[in-house]
């Protein structure tokens, strides 16, 4: 479903955020991609969903290199794929009802009913039926995570990516969002990539992870061979390690010269 | 300081002065790439005309109490100005020759241009700026939506087709404050006051070409206040930025264009 | 804000931004007076156009009949040669002269038309062979004074 061989990328040259990454998604599992803040999974996550071309290496995503694509290639291959942002990203002038709709008036050419049918359907999916009517700024950040989430799916992707999907939600929409992601990739028959920090939950889902550091995979395996590894920064992270590979302290120089403390 | 201190200091002040250049530069072409762009994708924003009459409802209707108010004060302020000047020469039958010419050539598209920048301008660069914050532009592109063709465009053509009309109100309303002034309070007769500006004012020269102006003006606003919110850098800070720089940008573009087309339309391009 | 109301208020907007246009043209410009009607063509040649204008207005007893076209000097005759569209609804007799006359004391020059008494009337192309220049100023004080110089010599004698 996607692959992606050797890749590098930076946002500019003098910096770059992927230096050599290599990783395969089967069709129908749940991938986790994680690591540090900073460690280029989200960018990852946008040179997949060919927002950005790679400097060096192939992004190949549902059989096509996202390269080689013209702009009409591209947004065919993006009617595929469904993106789940941040922080849901509705669109601030709708309701619910057409942030959901607006995949489907944009792509189809459905008639109204259908249409209804089809939102209250993908709404019906995320619990939030009875939401339709409601402004994104009248929804918690759960709720609008799955509107969000509802409109991703609306065209029925084969193909999701989440994007910190579980930041700031309090445990119960937490589990469910987390439910959701399982439920939906089996029922749609789909592949979801997620990208997170979030590493307990996350291994409770999940099929298959990919660790990243400093624009690398570091590690990959089943959640009980991450949960179990020896690698000293995949234990770190894991655990929630206080120190290890990635240090405390910020480097600074000495700390009694600092204070000024005389030499004991 | 020594010399070699002097002139290297120089140089990087040079230096940055032609950095800066270039990149100004570089942003114009940029932006007209983006119009040109907006213009050829044009094709849902007038095919969808739901999107661009909603876009008219707020880039004009919603700046129309400002510009017919402006427009009413303005002329009656020149009524008072014209007259106090006129009937020093014993010309003050001509004060609605005067209200007339300076709202239709001038007044009318460059005051209605200059609040049209600061009302509708601001609030559309506002709104793209923030829609780019909220990453709502990136989850269209991911939807496989163009967002210029879905969001730019309608915005564009709303301001472009609320201009005219705003300016043609503006004129209207002007000319209406000063007879307001000039016949019912000052008591310049009535009569000559329609009749003079009538033989003055010229419907070719004159109207034609203040539309003109506006049109052009309605284009050059609505252009600068799409980019720079579409360019705003993604924060609370960068839109606040952007905003600022489309009122000033504006401005200075709509006040640069009046001159040139001035220039062009009524100081006699052919000698007589 | 649905979409009834934002309907109905541009379309009351674009409405009132046409009748101010309507206004303006109207009750402002001179539309109400704008010939776009037929017009036909006669030229004239003067020794002197002064300040006249293209597009300056060709009245008769005072009315406008038509609109200066164009203006060329004629390298040949060394004159002004002057083009004149005249409404098609007047008509003018062949022996009409043609004077630059100005409006007011300093205002702008105009071409006005006086009658002459021939049947035949002014046809497409035809020239107007009686014209009266323009009276230009500095010619006016200069033969003042040269009046003015000769009746003094004239008492000195």
């Amino acid at each position: 479903m996607v692959e992606i061989q050797n890749v590098a990328f930076g946002y500019d040259a003098a910096r770059p955020v992927l230096r050599d990454v290599s990783l395969t998604i089967a069709r129908g599992s749940v991938i986790g991609i994680m690591g540090q803040s900073g460690c280029g999974k989200t960018t990852l996550l946008r040179l997949i969903a060919a927002q950005f071309l790679p400097t060096q290496g192939a992004v190949r995503v549902l059989g096509e290199a996202t390269s080689g694509l013209d702009r009409e290639a591209l947004y065919r291959m993006r009617r595929r794929m469904g993106m789940l942002f941040q922080f849901g990203a509705l669109f601030t002038d709708m309701s619910v009802y057409e942030n959901v709709a607006f995949p489907l008036r944009e792509h189809t050419v459905l008639a109204e009913d259908l249409i209804h049918d089809l939102v209250v359907l993908k709404l019906e999916a995320v619990g939030l039926r009875g939401a339709a009517q409601l402004m994104p700024a009248e929804l918690s950040g759960g709720m609008a995570r799955r509107v969000a989430l509802a409109r991703c799916i609306a065209l029925d992707p084969q193909l999701i990516l989440y994007d910190e999907p579980f930041t700031g939600l309090d445990p119960i929409s937490f589990g469910v969002i987390v439910r959701l992601i399982r439920e939906l990739n089996d029922s749609l028959g789909a592949t979801s990539v997620i990208v997170t920090h979030d590493v307990q939950e996350a291994l409770g889902v999940v099929d298959y992870v990919y660790f990243m550091a400093a624009g690398r995979v570091i590690a990959e395996g089943k959640p009980d061979e991450i949960r179990a590894s020896r690698e000293p920064f995949v234990h770190q992270f894991v655990n929630g390690e206080l120190d290890g590979p990635v240090p405390f302290h910020y480097p600074a120089p000495a700390y009694p010269a600092e204070l000024e403390l005389a030499e004991v | 300081m020594s010399l070699a201190q002097i002139l290297e200091h120089t140089r990087g002040r040079l230096e940055r002065l032609g950095n800066a250049v270039t990149s100004y530069v570089w942003r114009l072409g940029f932006a007209s790439r983006f119009l040109f762009y907006t213009v050829v994708h044009s094709g849902t924003a007038l095919r969808r005309f739901r999107l661009t009459v909603a876009e008219i409802y707020f880039a004009g209707v919603l700046s129309l109490i400002i510009i017919l108010v402006s427009g009413l004060f303005v002329g009656m302020v020149l009524a008072l100005q014209g007259y106090e000047t006129l009937q020093r020469f014993g010309a003050s039958e001509s004060l609605g020759v005067l209200v007339a010419l300076s709202l239709v050539r001038e007044l009318g598209p460059v005051v209605a241009g200059l609040l049209f920048a600061s009302r509708a301008g601001s609030a559309i660069t506002a709104e793209i700026g923030l829609m780019k914050a909220t990453e709502q532009i990136s989850a269209m592109e991911m939807m496989a939506v163009d967002p210029i063709a879905r969001v730019v465009a309608p915005r564009f053509w709303g301001g472009v087709l609320s201009m005219p009309i705003l300016a043609a109100l503006f004129s209207a309303l002007g000319i209406f404050g000063g007879y307001l002034v000039g016949v019912q309070l000052i008591g310049v007769d009535a009569g000559a006051f329609w009749s003079q500006m009538q033989a003055a004012v010229d419907l070719r020269n004159d109207i034609l070409n203040g539309v003109i102006k506006s049109v052009v003006f309605g284009v050059a606003v609505t252009w600068i206040a799409v980019f720079e919110g579409y360019d705003a850098v993604p924060t609370a800070e960068g839109v606040s930025r952007a905003t600022t720089r489309t009122v000033v940008t504006s401005s200075l573009a709509i006040l640069a264009l009046d001159f040139v087309l001035t220039a062009l339309m009524f100081t006699g391009g052919k000698p007589a | 804000m649905n979409r009834a109301t934002i309907d109905l208020w541009v379309g009351i907007f674009v409405v009132i931004g046409i009748g101010a246009l309507l206004f303006l043209a109207l009750k402002v410009g001179n539309l109400a007076t704008f010939s776009s009607g037929e017009t036909y063509n006669v030229e004239g040649r003067f020794v002197n156009i002064g300040s006249l204008k293209v597009r300056a207005p060709i009245k008769s007893a005072g009315v406008v009949v038509g609109r200066v076209a164009e203006i060329r000097f004629d390298n040949e005759t060394y004159e002004a040669f002057v083009s004149m569209n005249i409404d098609s609804h007047y008509q003018f007799p062949r022996d009409t002269t043609a004077k630059i006359l100005t409006s007011g004391i300093l205002g702008e020059q105009y071409i006005g038309l006086e009658a002459g008494g021939d049947g035949v009337m002014l046809k497409n192309k035809d020239r107007i062979r009686l014209t009266q220049s323009a009276v230009v100023l500095e010619n006016l004080i200069s033969q003042f004074l040269f009046n003015k110089a000769a009746e003094g010599k004239d008492e000195k004698k």
